[in-house]
């Protein structure tokens, strides 16, 4: 296990196991798809609109997620200085900040056919826009630090910080959210709770795991990226460079 | 006599396989040296070659990129604060705020350097030859001056371990020699001086010298 | 022989203090920006009392939040500059409690005037007498955590280039729940409803931050000055 904590064989590992999941993921995606788009019924009330849903509900889950894994993958870099972790916080956060996008824009759309407009100041929504905030935050940080070590220091102290500010935030914007708006307007988590059945769950809980899946292949493909970067001036990279530029199958 | 040659067999400050990187760059690496009691240790090099680099991650400022720095066998990451309290170093950074007074100035480095200093504030700009500037605001200080104040320090703080960038910049003549003394009564005396410097050391005792860019 | 902790957090404390009063001008700055923003605000939605009352609570509690927000500047920038902030980090003592201190001081210098000044700007919108007080007992447990908070981001932005901006967009979104309830209880109290759970929120916030964040600053500070 210990093995694989090395950049080097690290990034072959990640280079086996890509192609594998990045495999799986896509099937998930077509089955999910089409369990969500053909075989789950309308819903009586929202008709076809709530299968935005299948997308919307995994992407905000995963979006926590990934904040919650680049704090502890920061934290573990800080503590005990593994290059890895270091690694896997920075590649996570652009992806963690995709998916706050997507959760944000799906949200939106959702928006239009149900509550009339595209844009409602409801809980969730605020707080993935505030999560969206925390991650550009964290990306602009180790954006202007030059010094790769200091940069990913410096980036797990904020995303530790903003780890125990999310649940705060979150819970001011819901108290916010019940003050401020009109009972009749409901948030998009009581629209869902009281009509999911099975034929709508299992296509849920289906594009979650590829949602999941498909942040770890990117995840591995960006730490990829970040190592060959970061060694770039080790000998096994400058071998692996060299090599490419030899292979025949890189003249076309 | 015999006693202090029990002390000075025992390792005290010790460098053990150090390597300092700055962005990509590796600075060095595989250094490792020790200093005892009553040594000055001259780290030379050419610009850039890690000499600041050094002397900080010997305080305890800069975290190496592998290796470490270790007081009596420990690290000093563990030891922290015990640490710190045998230090005083004057880096290229005198620490003084234009605003306050000289004495204010010394009377807070010292503060924060842990030392109780309010019968030492005075002898210290003295022999720093600074008592008729004491009142006046630190930013009506010469450039010479500044690094006299910022040197007060060691005098009052009274540290075994000194580490020193580039002290003698903006100094004069007559401070050169005057900081060159306190360098040969604090060795003689059993303490550790690091020190980096671009003008020759003109002291009386042995100097070890390490030179980072070979 | 040596100076104790508390001698010495009493030595940062004074000369933090000190440095305010010689260099009026930095304190002054962030509290005119305050006046000047709350000033904008009838120019932008129209001198209707009832308009400006309503808006008041989340105007005021924004440009607070805002010149705290630009205090932070001068809360590390000229020690850091100095070498002060080296000095700091190889006294004897741990670095957490000292930079307690340093933002305690720095709170006094500008949060505590931002609480002062507010009932002034809170008559400017026309908030009631009791909102008033309300106003200024949310700032007086609000303010703290923003400078806490704030801190954090100071510290991480030291010596980067693009500091001042980027500090706020890492600060602002942390900010969120102490506005919801900064404002929050303002808007109650002036539709004379009970404020009691809205202190009590902030109170556990500022304890809260207390305990967490000067950790967090100090580390930061370190990895700053590495």
């Amino acid at each position: 296990m210990y093995k694989y904590a090395s950049p080097k064989n690290f990034y072959a590992l990640a280079g086996r196991l890509v192609p594998w999941l990045g495999t799986i993921t896509l099937l998930l995606f077509v089955f999910g798809l089409y369990l969500g788009l053909y075989v789950a019924p309308p819903d009586y009330q929202q008709g076809d609109s709530y299968r935005i849903m299948f997308i919307h509900v995994p992407a905000a889950w995963m979006s926590m997620f990934v904040y919650v894994l680049m704090a502890g993958a920061g934290l573990v870099g800080l503590v005990w200085n593994i290059k890895l972790a270091d690694m896997l916080a920075t590649a996570s956060a652009p992806i963690g900040a995709s998916l706050t996008l997507m959760a944000l824009v799906t949200g939106s759309l959702w928006g239009k056919p149900t509550w009339g407009t595209y844009w409602v100041w409801d809980a969730r929504l605020t707080s993935e826009l505030f999560l969206f905030f925390l991650y550009l935050g964290f990306i602009a940080l180790q954006a202007a630090i030059d010094d790769p070590r200091r940069s990913a220091r410096a980036g797990a102290v904020l995303a530790l910080v903003g780890v125990v500010d999310i649940p705060i935030i979150h819970f001011s914007v819901i108290w916010w959210n019940t003050l401020h708006q009109p009972a009749s307007i409901g948030s998009l988590g009581k629209i869902i709770a009281p009509t999911i059945y099975p034929t709508m769950l299992h296509p849920l809980l289906i594009m979650s795991l590829a949602f999941f899946l498909f942040f770890f292949t990117v995840v591995l493909i960006r730490m990829r990226g970040e190592i060959l970067a970061r060694e770039r001036h080790t000998g096994w990279v400058m071998q692996i460079v060299r090599s490419d530029a030899n292979a025949p199958e890189a003249r076309p | 006599m015999t006693g202090r040659r029990a002390v000075a067999e025992e390792v005290l400050l010790e460098v053990v396989n150090l390597a300092c990187a700055r962005g990509d760059r590796t600075l060095f690496e595989n250094l490792s040296f020790s200093v005892q009691p009553g040594e000055l240790l001259y780290v030379q090099g050419a610009n850039g070659c890690g000499k600041t680099t050094l002397l900080r991650t010997v305080c305890g400022l800069t975290q190496p990129a592998e290796g470490e720095v270790r007081w009596q066998g420990t690290a000093i990451r563990q030891l922290a604060e015990e640490y710190r309290n045998l230090l005083c170093y004057v880096g290229h950074a005198n620490g003084i705020q234009g605003d306050l007074s000289a004495a204010e100035n010394l009377r807070f480095g010292t503060c924060v350097g842990g030392a109780d200093s309010h019968t030492r504030i005075a002898s210290a700009l003295q022999s720093v030859g600074l008592s008729r500037a004491a009142r006046l605001p630190a930013k009506f200080l010469s450039q010479g001056q500044k690094r006299r104040l910022a040197l007060a320090r060691l005098l009052v703080s009274a540290r075994p371990i000194w580490i020193l960038d580039e002290p003698l910049t903006a100094l004069d003549v007559d401070f050169g020699a005057t900081m060159n003394e306190r360098l040969v009564a604090h060795v003689t005396a059993g303490g550790m001086v690091i020190i980096t410097s671009h003008q020759e050391l003109a002291v009386t005792v042995p100097i070890r010298r390490i030179r980072l860019d070979s | 022989m040596s100076h104790n902790l508390l001698g010495t957090a009493r030595c940062i404390f004074q000369r933090d203090l000190l440095l305010a009063w010689r260099k009026p001008a930095d304190v002054a700055t962030p509290l005119a920006f305050f006046v000047i923003v709350t000033s904008l605000f009838p120019l932008g939605v129209g001198p209707e009392p009832q308009v400006l009352s309503r808006l008041a609570p989340g105007v005021l509690w924004v440009a607070a939040l805002l010149a705290s927000m630009l205090s932070l500047g001068r809360l590390f920038a000229a020690d850091h500059a100095d070498g002060t902030l080296e000095q700091l980090a190889l006294s004897p003592h741990p670095l957490t409690p000292l930079i307690l201190v340093k933002v305690a001081a720095h709170w006094v210098t500008s949060g505590l005037l931002l609480v002062v000044l507010s009932p002034l700007l809170a008559m400017q919108l026309n908030l009631s007498g009791h909102a008033m007080v309300t106003l200024a007992i949310t700032l007086l447990l609000g303010t703290p955590v923003l400078s806490l908070l704030g801190s954090v981001g100071a510290a991480l932005t030291l010596g980067v280039r693009g500091g001042g901006v980027l500090l706020s967009l890492l600060v602002l979104p942390l900010y969120t729940p102490i506005l919801i309830f900064g404002a929050g209880a303002v808007t109650a109290s002036a539709s004379g409803l009970d404020t009691q759970a809205y202190f009590s929120l902030l109170g556990a916030f500022l304890l809260l931050a207390l305990g967490f964040t000067p950790w967090a600053t100090a580390a930061a500070l370190r990895i700053s000055l590495d």
